[in-house]
């Protein structure tokens, strides 16, 4: 029995290598950057990280296309370089063949998130090949914000127009109003405000000063020739 | 009854509204580019020594004149001679022309200051087409933040005579702009005595906060390095000369008429030869200290691209040649490129052509200047700061400060001549002069947010009022000089002052000015005449840069126009006045 057993077994692992090879058919290159996405607290990559990522992969196809039957051993991860980056392909548990590329890419699609988070990384720093991602789109809201903004400024800016008019407004009302009544009064004091050198003419004890008597007598004395 | 001339609560107020009026935005955008364009620290020796040509002895002189005549430009050309009220007019004519489309820069300030409240900045990566799978076409080719400026902003068509509609978010924020001004301007001197506290000190505030920002950026010394080393040579060349004389002359604001206007609103007794000099300074301080500023920004904008396109570089390494990550660095790259070579020639020759030379002096070589300095490159450093949104709402906040405060001289400009003029300011009051005047701006700058209008904003900018200032402070000085008399002038100053002038001053307004800006106007007519055609830049949406393409018909006519209409002026007011004259002599020899 055990005869027989070794060269199934080794029957098995060369047909697997034999699927899991670079730029085979139905193959994916994954890449990661460890150091750039982590720093110094970044993990190696060892060989329970790939356990790890074969479960990932398993349970993204497990989920999509609901076959309960896929198990670990069916992912195969090969050319495992320094980078780290590697080739996988998924075999089909039924058949001895691979899985195709477009049930594997929707199922990595479907779960990125997921995936990226069990290794802490990002779409850019665990990179598969051929997968694009989707771009999220940008969350846009409502309103723009800029026209909020926009407004009230614009009514702040419009209220003060209106007060500096409507004062400007009030006090030549005032002014003017001023001007009429002491206009009623013309017995008691002289109603022109006048400025000479910025001195107000009636502060001056105007009556006085503004008609000279002498003068205009001066003119009826004398007789015309 | 003779109402009082509205006058400044304060001398500081005065002084306020020119530094006000005078740093304005070429300051903090066309002094760094002359700066780096001709030779560094070395710009500074022709710098400095036309502001004492002409800098100081053209401000001096206006300042005067304002304030010996006490009336708006129109009003104190009139005075010095009535065949010189063609100067004055031509002076409202450039001042209006300019508020026109200065603006439209505030409306710009404006629209990038409330997108700055956003996180992210909209400008800081670009949007997505419609598969998702990718971006968008045209921010790919170019960067995002030329694509928020020329397609966002702008929304550019390709060239000038493709009009296009009016883009109404620009008209919105043209709109604001115009009433901000209108609430500045409102009262009067009342008001922008006011409003030139702030829109003076604020932007030094900001300028302040920037510079300590900028110096601890990371790469800002290599920036700094690069404006500080001179290169003498370029002192060789008489371009250096001549844009550092443009540039004080321009940079100070002469010849619109917003410094005669402003000094009108002076006592007689103000000391106005110490407030020139001062304004003076503190312009071209404030030109050194922006460009301080400013090549601390491209230092950290190189370094940051710099530092990105080696980081490409070593990521396109690392795929090719499965390299562990990690392990090539910015310190091993070329020699660690010689080896990969050495050791894999065929895959090194096949991605050979991907790897880009990335050069730190190549990134600071980009000189920029104008709304391109602001409005892109600023941005793009902006946005990669940390709490970027601080620093764009300042940045623009400050640009809306210059702004604004550059518009208050110009309106001041025109509305001086015409609130002096009895027949418009006893038939209107000065609000709703001041509103007509924003309206009629309002609506003619609706022009330029059409989908060309930034080709038509350029037409002004560059040709409305370059030759015609020079032109006009020529006349002017010539007229005070040697028309008015330059002894007399002397006279009213000291009676006016008490200062007396001394032979600097003398000599500078007699022979040396005059001289460089007959030197000036020359060079910009054989400028002009040898370059043959004009050209445009017009954005190619296609390519994602800048194109150079000529001038339509009615574009040169425009560009005629603009200048003529300002030039023509003087001439044609001071034939006009002969002929009045004339006619009045020959009428009174009739009656006696």
């Amino acid at each position: 029995m055990l005869v027989a057993l070794f060269p199934t077994l080794s029957l098995v692992t060369v047909i697997h290598a034999q699927l899991c090879q670079p730029d085979a058919e139905n193959a994916f290159k994954v890449r990661l950057s460890l150091k750039t996405a982590l720093g110094d607290k970044a993990y190696a990559w060892n060989r329970n990280e790939e356990y790890l990522f074969k479960a990932m992969v398993a349970f993204s196809l497990r989920t999509f296309s609901n076959k309960e039957t896929i198990e670990i051993s069916n992912v195969l991860l090969c050319n495992i370089t320094k980078r780290v980056s590697f080739w996988f392909v998924v075999t089909d548990p039924s058949k001895n063949q691979t899985l195709p590329a477009s049930e594997v890419q929707e199922a990595i699609r479907m779960n990125r998130n997921r995936i990226n988070n069990a290794f802490f990384l990002n779409d850019q720093t665990l990179e598969f090949l051929e997968i694009p991602t989707t771009l999220g789109p940008p969350t846009e809201p409502s309103t723009p914000i800029w026209i909020i903004i926009f407004g009230v400024v614009f009514s702040l800016v419009v209220v003060g127009i209106v007060l500096l008019i409507m004062s400007g407004i009030h006090k030549q009302r005032r002014k003017s109003k001023a001007l009429t009544e002491t206009g009623d009064v013309e017995d008691k004091y002289e109603t022109v405000v006048t400025i000479e050198n910025g001195i107000p003419c009636d502060t001056l004890d105007s009556k006085e000063g503004r008609i000279n008597r002498a003068f205009a007598a001066d003119g009826e004395k004398l007789t015309s020739l | 009854m003779e109402k009082a001339r509205p006058q400044w609560s304060n001398p500081l107020q005065f002084v306020f509204a020119c530094i006000s009026y005078a740093v304005g935005l070429g300051n903090v955008w066309r002094f760094p580019y002359l700066c780096q364009m001709y030779g560094g620290g070395g710009f500074l020796v022709p710098y400095l020594i036309m502001l004492i040509l002409e800098g100081m002895p053209l401000l001096y002189l206006e300042l005067a004149v304002g304030q010996r005549m006490r009336q708006g430009s129109i009003g104190a050309w009139n005075m010095i001679s009535p065949y010189l009220r063609g100067v004055g007019i031509a002076s409202v004519v450039v001042s209006f022309f300019l508020s026109m489309y200065y603006n439209m820069i505030n409306a710009w300030s404006f629209w990038y200051l409330f997108h700055s409240f956003q996180d992210p900045l909209p400008w800081s990566s670009c949007s997505l087409n419609s598969n998702l799978m990718g971006y968008d076409e045209e921010c790919d080719r170019a960067s995002s933040t030329q694509y928020f400026w020329y397609r966002k902003t702008l929304n550019i068509s390709p060239s000038i005579q493709e009009n296009g509609v009016i883009q109404w978010e620009q008209a919105l924020c043209l709109i604001l702009a115009w009433l901000v001004v209108y609430l500045c301007i409102l009262r009067g001197t009342e008001s922008t005595g006011k409003v030139v506290y702030v829109t003076a000190s604020l932007p030094y505030c900001v300028l302040i906060i920037y510079l300590v920002r900028g110096l601890t950026l990371h790469g800002a010394v290599n920036g700094l390095a690069y404006m500080f080393t001179p290169k003498l040579e370029q002192l060789a060349n008489p371009k250096t000369w001549i844009s550092a004389a443009t540039q004080i002359f321009f940079s100070l604001g002469l010849g619109f008429g917003s410094l005669i206007a402003f000094a009108s609103y002076n006592k007689p007794s103000n000391n106005c030869q110490k407030h020139a000099i001062i304004v003076s300074l503190i312009n071209s301080s404030t030109s050194i200290f922006a460009s301080i500023v400013t090549f601390s920004i491209y230092g950290f904008k190189a370094t940051f691209n710099y530092e990105s396109c080696i980081n490409k570089v070593i990521l396109l390494l690392t795929n090719t040649f499965d390299l562990e990550d990690g392990f090539l660095t910015s310190g091993n790259l070329e020699e660690m490129k010689t080896h990969l070579a050495s050791t894999y020639p065929k895959e090194y020759s096949e991605v050979f052509p991907q790897i880009k030379n990335c050069s730190l002096e190549s990134e600071l070589d980009t000189a920029v200047q104008g709304t391109g300095l602001s409005f892109i490159v600023y941005t793009e450093a902006i946005k990669n700061m940390e709490v970027s949104q601080l620093w764009s709402v300042l940045y623009f906040f400050m640009l809306l400060m210059l702004g604004i405060g550059s518009m208050l001289g110009n309106t001041a400009a025109i509305l001086t001549p015409l609130t002096d003029s009895k027949a418009i300011s006893s038939r209107l009051p000065k609000e709703a002069i001041s509103g007509l005047i924003c309206i009629i701006n309002c609506v003619i700058g609706l022009t330029f947010t059409l989908e060309s209008g930034n080709y038509w904003f350029d037409i002004f900018n560059d040709y409305a009022a370059t030759l015609s200032l020079l032109l006009i402070v020529l006349v002017e000085t010539i007229a005070v000089c040697y028309i008015y008399g330059l002894r007399r002038f002397e006279n009213d100053l000291q009676v006016m002052t008490g200062c007396k002038l001394s032979w600097y001053w003398k000599i500078m307004w007699a022979f040396v000015s005059p001289l460089l800006i007959i030197s000036l106007l020359i060079f910009y007519l054989v400028d002009y005449i040898l370059a043959g055609t004009l050209t445009y830049q017009a954005w190619d949406a296609t390519q994602g840069h800048l194109v150079t393409k000529d001038y339509p018909g009615f574009a040169l006519a425009l560009i005629g126009l603009l200048v003529a209409a300002s030039t023509m002026c003087i001439p044609l007011v001071a034939l006009g006045t002969f002929i009045m004259n004339r006619r009045k002599r020959g009428n009174t020899s009739t009656i006696a």
